[in-house]
Order: structure tokens, then sequence, then C-alpha cells
């Protein structure tokens, strides 16, 4: 390809984010370079259960995952069946009062920020999720929330954006080895461009030094298919702010139903380094976690554990904007779990900033400059 | 002959067999249906290959190969 | 719930075929204690698989009986789902199984792994009819009790190897009428193996050759199964051999095309593998301290060879587990040579050994299957079984990774051990990365085992 040869954008990474932001670029009508070190959606992104959620940790959090949702939905009808999309919404479960009054506040901002959702009592809840163990307080219906196959996804963002008539080639096993204002290296070879994007996932920090992001290991288990077993997206109330706050080993229950008939049991949070082998102990944790919420999960047939690496921040925002110190550089990095969810907004938001013009949210809290994180 | 009950049927199984040996002798061949809809039946006889996934006792996905019968075992095929 | 603190066995046996079997007798013969677990209800693996009371080959029947009286326990009906080797030095090893829906944990000071082999299929139009079945798995079908199933029925077997007779004698002898025996294999190679053999003291070749001479099958060479049709049960296979093809009428079809070394558990275990093989030492101990590999896992070589390398590991093993002072470091290593090799019975099996290995690679070479075997799939052909993945929705210059992360090649309850084998045949495709569970299990089995008893463990 011709374009390649001397491309306006080069993006460090083709999982969903680097695919969405190499999209959002072409779109803009730059030739996009997209370098993947591995194979496309299968580094970090291969990592993440593919949920869709409006989060609403901190006002900049809400504002980015509530407008990536919408923008996801908009991309529904024309997501290929590998990406498995399934509008399943979520359900955020509440154990107990003082849970149950979480759930009204939860109810109250989602309304402020025009998304819908409903409050279900103890039996609304049973009535929805009947395998969930009885003595739930209730929990927060968010019908807009979906799931997908992440690789899928990924695949697709960049088919999609050259169908549309954009310039981009992906270069799978093409290892970035350092990037530099307005060039990367690879392979021994000098790629230059006028932007850089790093969305590398957890390796990100590896390109761009002091970048404040750590690789947060995670644990996921899929079961063989047990069609009906769950309707909804689960999530304990907890989920952050409880379950994921230590910034020890923590896991959370989180169950999905796949478009296959499958269940996908996460989810665990580690800081072990890039040590990719299996930790028993924390997957009997998040079991545990699971079916004590969902007894019945005892019963299902796991067929596969992996482990991935999310990138993480201390304030559990993304670094999505320039990197000053190297001119030419821009960051779309460190969604940990989010990734999935925020890489449309993430590439709007960058591609926004590229071109100077004024994004839909605003950028500041999502400054790679800002406070060192992590 | 002890005897388990394939999808509401009663047959007879010799004890000491496997499940999958009972319903094949019993004329079955077909144990699940595939992620596409095809019929299928076991293959390696060993464990190996789960075609031969039936549904014992309310439990989904027993490998019918590696199963002994128990008398008045409730088998549900192609679930 | 399991017993959370669990027995602690000087030497676990992974699997009870002959390697298991030689292994965990040899080593309660010298004084360890021993486990063996095993997926079948009673020992002796495929090639011995009985029910009781069945009549058992003397080979076998003595087998059993020694083990029998060595005083090695066994654990039958128990798949083994996960092996833990972060334990302490007393413990180093901690088995998870499920046995008859309960969770069995155990710990280890040795391990053996006697995995076996399965066998590899090639993936050809209509090879997922019901009716279609393994070469092995057809015996292993009417050893579990399934004669009234294969009484009268028409039967092709088409694949390779040396299963193809005894598997179309057992057959006959259950009632099936055998149409015809195909074996890919040129009749030149397999003469050439042949010949070999008839200086092998141990075979099954004279009642083979006298009970091939009454059924008088049709026998050809270099012909293979082409494609299989039917609509919900095979009613026909078509076979070829380069030239022409013909179709015959049958209700059983036995393919298979070799055996492939079960080595899931070895790399599990961090041990290194050679070309699908696991790497071990003259005393069959793998790269990994305190694991031993014995049998098809090491190189797929038949009944003798599995029981010469089942005797030296379970003396290796038996001697390791018994070293003071823990079974890692080189003290452990040199007293496991030293005490190890002076076993008179160890010295006899390694002489065994030498000679079957070469017999192995023999047979390798006779059978290795021909390349037209690769082009047998059509496009619309189904590779992976567990997920129905059509060859067309591969792409030839993809990884495994790739294949099972954009097309769930791989992704179903077999783990790949179907597809795998087929795959590496079509693309040169390697396995993957094996991970914890061996084999789909509970999640009340995953979230219910201990951590190993060891303080340094510490965990939640």
């Amino acid at each position: 390809m011709t374009h390649t040869a001397s491309p306006d954008a080069i993006v460090v990474g083709a999982g969903i984010v680097g695919a969405a932001c190499a999209a959002a670029l072409a779109g803009e009508g730059m030739r996009v370079l997209v370098l993947e070190a591995g194979i496309a959606g299968g580094g970090t992104t291969a990592a993440g259960m593919g949920h869709l959620v409006v989060m609403d940790d901190s006002p900049a959090q809400l504002a980015l995952t509530a407008w990536s949702v919408r923008l996801w939905r908009e991309m529904a009808p024309f997501l290929p069946p590998p990406a498995e999309w399934d509008p399943c919404g979520t359900l955020w479960v509440a154990e107990d009062a003082a849970q149950m009054a979480a759930v009204h506040a939860k109810a109250a901002l989602y309304r402020s920020a025009g998304i819908r959702s409903e409050v279900l009592d103890a039996a609304a809840l049973a009535a929805a999720e009947p395998r969930l163990r009885p003595g739930l307080a209730g929990a927060l219906l968010v019908p807009d929330d979906a799931v997908l196959y992440p690789p899928g996804a990924a695949l697709h963002l960049v088919r999609a954006a050259r169908e549309a008539g954009g310039a981009i080639e992906v270069r799978e096993g093409a290892r970035v080895d350092a990037i530099e204002a307005g060039a990367v290296s690879s392979g021994g070879e000098r790629l230059a461009a006028a932007v850089i994007v790093n969305a590398a996932g957890a390796a990100a920090p590896r390109l761009t030094p002091d970048l404040p992001v750590v690789p947060r290991k995670g644990h996921l288990v899929i079961t063989d298919r047990a069609p009906g077993f769950c309707r909804h997206q689960l999530v304990e109330l907890g989920y952050l702010t409880s379950a994921h706050a230590s910034t020890g080993d923590s896991v959370a229950f989180n169950v999905q139903p796949r478009r296959t008939g499958q269940v996908l049991i996460g989810s665990s949070r580690e800081l072990a380094g890039w040590d990719a082998a299996v930790n028993r102990g924390i997957v009997r944790r998040m079991l545990r976690r699971a079916a004590g919420f969902m007894p019945g999960l005892g019963a299902l047939s796991a067929i596969r554990v992996w482990t991935g690496f999310r990138p993480a921040t201390a304030d559990s925002l993304p670094l999505i904007g320039p990197w000053e110190r190297t001119p030419g550089c821009w960051i779309a990095a460190g969604h940990e779990g989010l990734g999935i969810t925020t890489a449309p907004a993430t590439a709007r938001l960058l591609a926004d900033l590229i071109a100077g013009r004024t994004p839909a949210i605003d950028p500041a809290p999502f400054a790679p400059s800002r406070a060192r994180a992590a | 002959m002890t005897a388990i009950i394939v999808d509401g049927r009663s047959i007879p199984a010799e004890p000491g067999t496997t499940v999958a040996a009972a319903l094949l002798n019993a004329g079955i061949w077909s144990f699940r249906t595939s992620v596409s809809g095809e019929p299928r039946g076991p293959l390696c006889g060993m464990g190996i290959c789960h075609e031969c996934r039936v549904t014992i006792d309310g439990v989904a996905h027993r490998r019918g190969c590696l199963e002994p019968v128990a008398d008045q075992m409730v088998v549900v095929t192609n679930a | 719930m399991p017993d959370a603190a669990g027995p602690v066995a000087d030497v676990a046996v992974i699997g009870a075929g002959p390697a298991g079997l030689a292994a965990a007798c040899l080593a309660a013969e010298r004084g360890a204690s021993v486990v063996m677990l095993d997926e079948a209800a009673e020992p002796g693996g495929q090639i011995w698989r009985h029910r009781p009371g069945d009549d058992v080959p003397v080979l076998a029947r003595r087998w059993l009986a020694r083990v029998e009286r060595s005083g090695a326990a066994r654990l039958a009906g128990a798949t083994v789902v996960d092996v833990d080797s972060s334990g302490n030095a007393g413990t180093p090893f901690r088995l998870l199984a499920e046995r008859g829906g309960r969770v069995v944990t155990m710990g280890a000071r040795c391990l053996v792994v006697a995995t076996g082999a399965r066998e590899r299929w090639i993936p050809f139009p209509g090879w997922t009819l019901p009716g279609v079945v393994g070469i092995g798995g057809a015996q292993a079908l009417l050893k579990s009790g399934a004669a009234t199933a294969i009484a009268g029925r028409r039967v092709v077997i088409a694949g390779s190897g040396p299963l193809l007779l005894p598997v179309a004698a057992s057959l006959v002898a259950a009632g099936a009428r055998i149409l015809e025996i195909a074996e890919q294999a040129p009749l030149p190679a397999v003469l050439a193996f042949a010949a070999g053999l008839w200086r092998e003291p141990s075979t099954l070749l004279q009642a083979l050759r006298y009970q091939l001479r009454l059924l008088r099958p049709r026998s050809s060479f270099g012909t293979w199964p082409v494609r299989a049709d039917g609509t919900s049960h095979l009613q026909s296979v078509t076979l070829g051999d380069g030239r022409s093809t013909r179709m015959v009428a049958c209700d059983l079809l036995c393919t298979g095309f070799g055996l492939v070394p079960n080595i899931e558990l070895a790399a599990l275990l961090g041990c290194e593998l050679d070309r699908g093989t696991v790497r071990v030492g003259d005393l069959q101990e793998t790269t990994v301290a305190g694991v031993f590999c014995a049998g098809e896992p090491t190189g797929v070589g038949g009944v003798d060879l599995s029981l010469a390398e089942g005797e030296i590991a379970g003396v290796a093993a038996a001697t390791l587990a018994g070293a003071e002072g823990g079974t890692a470091g080189d003290g452990a290593r040199q007293a496991l040579h030293a005490t190890a090799r002076a076993d008179r019975e160890v010295a006899v099996a390694m002489g065994r050994r030498w000679r079957l290995r070469a017999r192995a690679r023999r047979m390798d070479r006779a059978f290795a299957p021909r390349p037209e075997l690769r082009t047998l799939a059509t496009p619309g052909t189904i590779v992976c079984r567990c997920e129905d993945v059509r060859l067309d929705a591969l792409q030839p210059g993809w990884s495994p990774r790739q294949a099972k992360l954009y097309a769930r090649a791989g992704m179903g309850p077999c783990q790949g051990r179907v597809c795998g084998p087929a795959l590496e045949l079509l693309f040169g495709w390697a396995p993957g990365t094996v991970r914890p569970p061996l084999a789909p299990a509970r999640v009340s089995t995953l979230l219910a085992a201990e951590a190993p008893a060891s303080p340094a463990a510490g965990a939640s």
C-alpha cells in the first residue's frame, strides 16, 4: 500500500482503543498506519470482559462512559456477528439497605445525566434474575448498557473505517521500540508521521517513559454454554468503590451472559508485574465471590481461565491527549477496565483534540499531564 | 439389568457399561446438537472430544463415555 | 466440600494405562506411598480397557494383579483438572480432581505423568456425522459395553496405524461386518515396518494374522476417506487413492490417523517439550524437578515401550520421593541417579526401552500421514467440532491464537485437543499455552480447592 509509505498518523497498538483511534483519524482524512506488536485485539483488549457500561465514580468518568456507550449503540446495527453485540443491560446489585440507598442515589444521578435506569426492589430483582441468591435488597437496571466480544469488535472498527474509504494499514507483529517526536522506531526501521498515538494498552509506559500507567492483572473464567442462565450483565454495586478500590489484590462479582450462551465470570485485579500465570488463589476468591451472589454458578462447567493486564491509572481515568514532552505524540491509554466501553469516545475526543476542535466533553480530566498517578 | 431414563424413555442398560454405550445399544447415535444445529455422537470414546455430552441427572455437559450407568439415571440428549 | 488437608502421597501417578500401572507398581514395591488417578472406572488405559469380569490379555492380567499386590492406591473415575506446582518443599505438588461429582484434592512429593495418547483426526467432509467414530474410539466404546450397537453393523475402517487390524478383529468378534480396511500409508512402507516386527516378541501379530485370515476383509493401502455422507447418520463413505474414488455404503466408519501424545498436564507443569512430546532424561525425568513422564507423552511407542518407561519412572520417582531434604536440588538429583541406576529392573527396562524406541521411530515413518490428507477438508468442512468452525473461517497465515480469538477454533470444551493436531497438520500451527483447568471442571470444583498448605502461600 502506497499510502503508508508516508502516513499522516501512526497508531501504536491495534487493540480496541488503537483501532477506534485509527478509524477516527482515518475519518479525518488522515492516512493511518497501525503498528501492532502482537495480533489485533490480542493484548489488553483480549483481557477485557467486553462490557459497555456507564460508570459514575467521578463526573469525568460518567461523561466519558455515557458518551461512549451512546456511540456504541449508534454503531450497534452495523456490528457483525463476531462482535457478539448483546444489549443485555446492566444490573447493579445491592446487598443491603445501605447499598439500596446508593442505588437510589445512582438512579438520580443517571436521571440528571439523561441515562435511562430503573430501580428494582428485591422481588423485581429476583424476577429479573432468578438465579441470584435470595435476600438481596434490589438493583439498578441500566437497560442501555451492553456487552460485546472485544477482539471481534476491534477488527470490525478497522474494517468499517476502511470500507468507509479510510486509509488504514494494520501491521501485526510490528513491535515499536521507541516513540520520539514525529517518528517511531520499529524493528530497526524509523517510521515518520506528524501524529503518533500511543495506544499500546498496558505496554504504553514502555514506549512513553514516565507515563503514569501500571499493568494490573486480571483473571476471567468462561463456562460452557448454559443459555438463559442469566439475562443481564450483573455487577455488585460496590464494584469499583469498594471491591476494586484497594491497591492490593481484589475481586468483585461481575457476571455476563455471552451471545454464545456461555457465562463469563469476573473479575479480579492484582498488581503482579507482568507474570501472566494463573493465580489459583485469586481465581478461587473470584469464583467464591461470584457464587456467593449466584450459587447456581457452581454447577456450571468452566472450560477456560485466562489472564491479562489492564493499564491502570491512580484516578481510574484514562490518559487521552497530547504528551507535551514528545511533540507530535498523543496518548490514548490507561483505560484499565473501561477500554472497551470508552474506546469510541476516546477516539472522538482524541480526534477532536488533534484537529483542534472543541470536544464534546471537557478533556481536562483526561489530560496525560495531570498529576502523577498510580 | 438396570434401566436408565433417556429423554423420558426407559432403556435397559447392563451394569458396568457407560452411558454412551447404553445409548448406542438403544440405537441412539445423536447425543447432542452442535452449535450450528448438527447432530453429533461419540467420536473418541475416551473423554477427549466431548462430543458425547449429555445432561445426566440434571447436570449438563457430562461426558457419556466416562459416566457409568446407574439404575434410574436420568439422561437428556440434545439439550 | 473437599477434604481440605487431603492425603499426601510420595508419588502420584496420573493415568492407569500400561505406563501408569508399571510406574505405580514399581514405585509402591520400593516402599513409596503411591496414588494412581485415572478417568476410567477400571485400570488398564485405552489399550487394556475392560469392564469387571472381562477377559484381558495375559500381559494386562499380570500387571493388573501385580499393581493390586503392590499396595498402590487407585482413584478410579477421577479427572485431574489442575496440578499446582507452587507448593512447599514437603509437598511440592497439589492435585485437584473431580470424581463422581465430588472434589478430590491431594498432595504429592513426586509426579509420574502417564497421560497416554489420543487419536489424531483429519477433517474431511462428513466426518462430524453420527456413525463416524475414532478407530480407538470404536474399540473404547465396544469395551465399555456397546457390543449390541456394534453387532450387525456394516463397518469401514479408514485411517492409519497399527490399530486398524486389532480393532477390526475385535469389531468382527462383536458381530460387525467389516466391509473394508483402508490404510492411507502405501503398502511397501507398511510391509517394511511389519517385516521388522516379526523379530519382536510380545506383539499380538500372531493372533491377528490368524483372525484376519478368517475374516478376509477387503484391505487396501494408499487409500483414504475422501468424504462421508448421510443426513442424520452416516450412510456411506467415499474412499480414494488419488486416482479414483468409490463409494461404500456403511453405517459405521472408524477413522483416525495415528496417535497424539497427551502432553497437556506436563505442559501445565512447565515441562519442556520437544516436537509435541515431553522431553525426558534417562530416568524418565522431565525438566521439572520431581516430575517424571512415561509412555505415549514422551513419544508414541505402544504397550511394551510404555511399560519399560513406566518401570523406570516408578523406580526413579520412588527414589526421589524418598530422598532426604526435598526432591529439588543437585543433591537429590545425584542421589536419584546413583540409586535408580543401581536398580536391576531399571537396567533391564533401559535395555528394552532403547530397542522399542527404535521401533517406534520406524512406525512413525511407516504411517506418516501423506500430503493428500491435508487437502481433504473443503471450505465448508467443520474443523473445530466444539464451535463448528469451518475451514473457510480460518486464514492460513494466522497463528493458532488468531484462529482462536477471531474464529473461535479451539475455544470449546475439548480445549483444542481434537482440532489442534488437525490444524497443526493443515497449517503447521503449534499448540498454545496450557492453563488450568486441564479439562472442563465445575465452577464449584475450582472455587473449592484449597491453597497449598504452605506458610509462604498466605493468600486469602
